[in-house]
């Protein structure tokens, strides 16, 4: 210990008295360091996004379609038969423990009018529980009530895509749109969500209450009246979604009396499942990019080893006036392997803060998000010190074993 | 017993090459304290490597070195190490300071692989600089001192950890005349306050002012003189300050 803080007074002393040569050598690790950090952030970051973009969704969201039976040996596909009704959807929240949710919703092409202006756009005929489960704000106005859904009220909710090519930058709040010749109020306007994981613009949409809908707009099913396109569910957490998924189908065969061993009326699809794999090929490039950055700490450390090796030959007389004046091997060995650590953590320190000052800079202008994580910072450091020891070692060992009266005379 | 030095039968070879060369062949002698010694021979007459054993740099191939009562002949590298740190102290031609290292510093050096704490390695520097006649230069680094105050710093260097001996490979050899005098005089001061001293010199002008030479050719002690009155190096110093022609600011 005693000779460890010898050495490191001795070591300190000599990288001070070659100020600029230990600053470039330091350079390579600050370099390398700050790469390491800022691409493992940018990494991270785009991970994030991803991750925001499901949540977008809406979390923990269950999507229940109808259809799917065969009749005669003839396979219809999902959606096929009307057998999903908004009576199961009051049903599956009221019984299931594990959902918390259940919104049906019908949906369908329509073309929305004001005034001289016109768009063709989604119509979706849901209950005030889809804009909770959708984790929908408003950005004007208010949403229907579930009174509104009960009286069949001529009532809309605007994405923010339809109400700005209608309505411009005026408000739409309280003006009247007219849909298959029905008019209705603009109740609000819904706070844009963006890009859905697929790419669809998730604001391009009008919510109306789900009776107006069927009865008005969209048409009722002949054959069932309370028939819908779809039952979101939400599950209570995300660890209880296997539950809920598990619950619902037990449910729905119940209501819808399949025998069992018969085949399922409805799909039931886990939202969340879909985009998980997106989610991991971004962190396998934050991996990636991280791996590439991490070959240019090695580069800074080839630098060090560079540099020390240069060191020690210029420094031959040096080392055998210490040798002389009763330096140890052990203690010549020391002062190089702390010269070298010394280089690579005060190099790694500066990266860390280059690193993260850069992350910085690449969110604010390039606007990507990143993510600067302690997992990053703190192997960055411990990988550049290690650097420091291993490129240290050799140049060190070369300077312990000199021989005192050879080097005393070197030139 | 008052020997510092005990040198008995010393041989050393070099291998160079096939052919053994033999530097030193068979050397006796011994070196009280407080004696001031000068050893003096041509070049190849092995002076040089007889300084190296002397300063436990180097090992012998053959014969006995008792250093203040140690038999330094058998001892490992770390060893001698701690001898070197704790008994000896060298002086220079090149005088070998740490460049852009201030005089305290330098004179510290020895000190630093000692147990010494900070503040008195300090003192001590601070004390050694003094007795070679550097007060106020303390902070100055090498470069920007002249070649006999960077030889007065190596001295200093020498003194610090308070040596049995102090060994100096041809201290005035990269100095003119009269700075080697100047020198010369310090080591003297030195010596008459107790310090035993052994310069290598070919010069047998400096060599004048040692309390005994030991002459060396061809690997062998030729001839070993005491001289009962040697030359003052500081009075001539004075006589030479007196000369108006190369006078100096009075400081």
């Amino acid at each position: 210990m005693k000779n460890l803080t010898t050495s490191v007074r001795i070591a300190l002393r000599a990288l001070k008295v070659n100020r600029t040569r230990s600053a470039l050598t330091m350079l390579g690790i600050i370099i390398g360091v700050a790469a390491v950090i800022a691409m493992v952030g940018v990494g991270a970051g785009a991970t994030e996004r991803i991750q925001e973009q499901i949540q977008s969704i809406g979390s923990n969201l269950i999507i229940v379609l109808p259809g799917s039976i065969s009749s005669n040996g003839v396979r219809l596909g999902s959606g096929g038969v009307a057998t999903l009704t908004q009576d199961d959807a009051v049903a599956l929240a009221a019984e299931c423990p594990s959902v918390a949710l259940a919104a049906p919703t019908v949906r369908g092409g329509v073309q929305v009018v004001y005034g001289n202006n016109n768009w063709a756009t989604v119509a979706q005929g849901v209950t005030p529980d889809y804009m909770t489960l959708r984790d929908y704000t408003m950005l004007s106005g208010q949403f229907f009530t579930t009174q509104d859904v009960d009286a069949a009220a001529k009532s809309a909710v605007l994405g923010e895509t339809v109400a700005r090519n209608l309505f411009g930058d005026s408000s739409p709040t309280g003006q009247v749109v007219v849909i298959k010749n029905v008019p209705f109020t603009v109740a609000g306007v819904l706070t844009p969500k963006g890009q859905s994981p697929t790419g669809q613009d998730q604001d391009d949409v009008i919510l109306l209450p789900i009776s107006t809908a069927t009865q008005k707009v969209l048409g009722a099913n002949k054959a069932n009246a309370k028939a819908v396109g779809s039952v979101m569910v939400q599950a209570i957490s995300p660890q209880a979604m296997d539950l809920a998924i598990q619950e619902t189908e037990a449910l729905l065969r119940e209501r819808h009396r399949i025998l069992p061993g018969l085949e399922d009326d409805f799909t039931i699809r886990n939202l969340t499942e879909v985009f998980a794999a997106q989610e991991t090929s971004a962190q396998v490039m934050a991996v990636l990019l991280g791996a590439i950055a991490s070959v240019s700490l090695v580069v800074g450390g080839i630098g060090i080893m560079n540099i020390m090796l240069v060191s020690v030959t210029e420094r031959t007389r040096e080392i055998g006036l210490r040798l002389a004046v009763g330096a140890k091997r052990q203690n010549i060995l020391s002062q190089f392997l702390v010269e070298a650590v010394t280089l690579s953590v005060v190099g790694g320190i500066i990266g860390i803060v280059v690193g993260v000052t850069a992350s910085v800079v690449i969110s604010r202008l390039a606007q990507w998000s990143t993510d600067i994580s302690v997992l990053s910072v703190v192997a960055s450091f411990l990988f550049s010190a290690l650097v420091g020891v291993f490129f240290g070692y050799y140049p060190a060992r070369k300077a312990a074993l000199l021989n005192p009266i050879g080097a005393l005379r070197y030139e | 017993m008052a020997d510092i030095i005990a040198i008995q039968d010393l041989v050393k070879d070099f291998q160079l090459g096939e052919v053994p060369v033999h530097v030193l062949k068979g050397v006796t002698f011994r070196i009280e304290r407080g004696e001031f010694v000068a050893i003096m021979g041509p070049s190849g007459s092995g002076k040089s490597t007889l300084m190296n054993i002397l300063g436990c740099l180097d090992t012998p191939t053959s014969g006995s070195y008792s250093l203040d009562g140690i038999s330094v002949g058998a001892l490992e590298s770390d060893e001698l190490a701690e001898i070197r740190s704790k008994k000896i102290g060298f002086v220079f031609q090149q005088f070998n300071l740490l460049a852009r290292t201030s005089a305290t510093e330098n004179v510290e050096l020895p000190l630093m692989y000692t147990d010494t704490p900070a503040r008195v390695r300090r003192e001590r520097a601070l004390k050694a600089l003094q007795a070679v006649g550097l007060s106020g230069r303390e902070d100055h680094q090498p470069s920007q001192l002249s070649g006999g105050q960077q030889q007065r710093v190596a001295i200093a260097r020498s003194l610090v950890n308070d040596p049995t001996i102090i060994l100096a490979d041809e201290p005035t050899g990269a100095l003119d005349s009269r700075i080697g005098l100047e020198i010369m005089a310090i080591f003297q001061r030195l010596n008459r306050d107790g310090i035993t001293l052994v310069v290598v010199t070919h010069d047998p002008d400096i060599a004048s002012y040692a309390t005994r030479l030991l002459h060396f050719k061809d690997g062998r002690l030729q001839k070993d003189e005491r001289i009962a009155h040697p030359r003052d190096a500081q009075q001539e110093v004075d006589q030479l300050a007196a000369e108006p022609a190369e006078a100096v600011a009075p400081s």
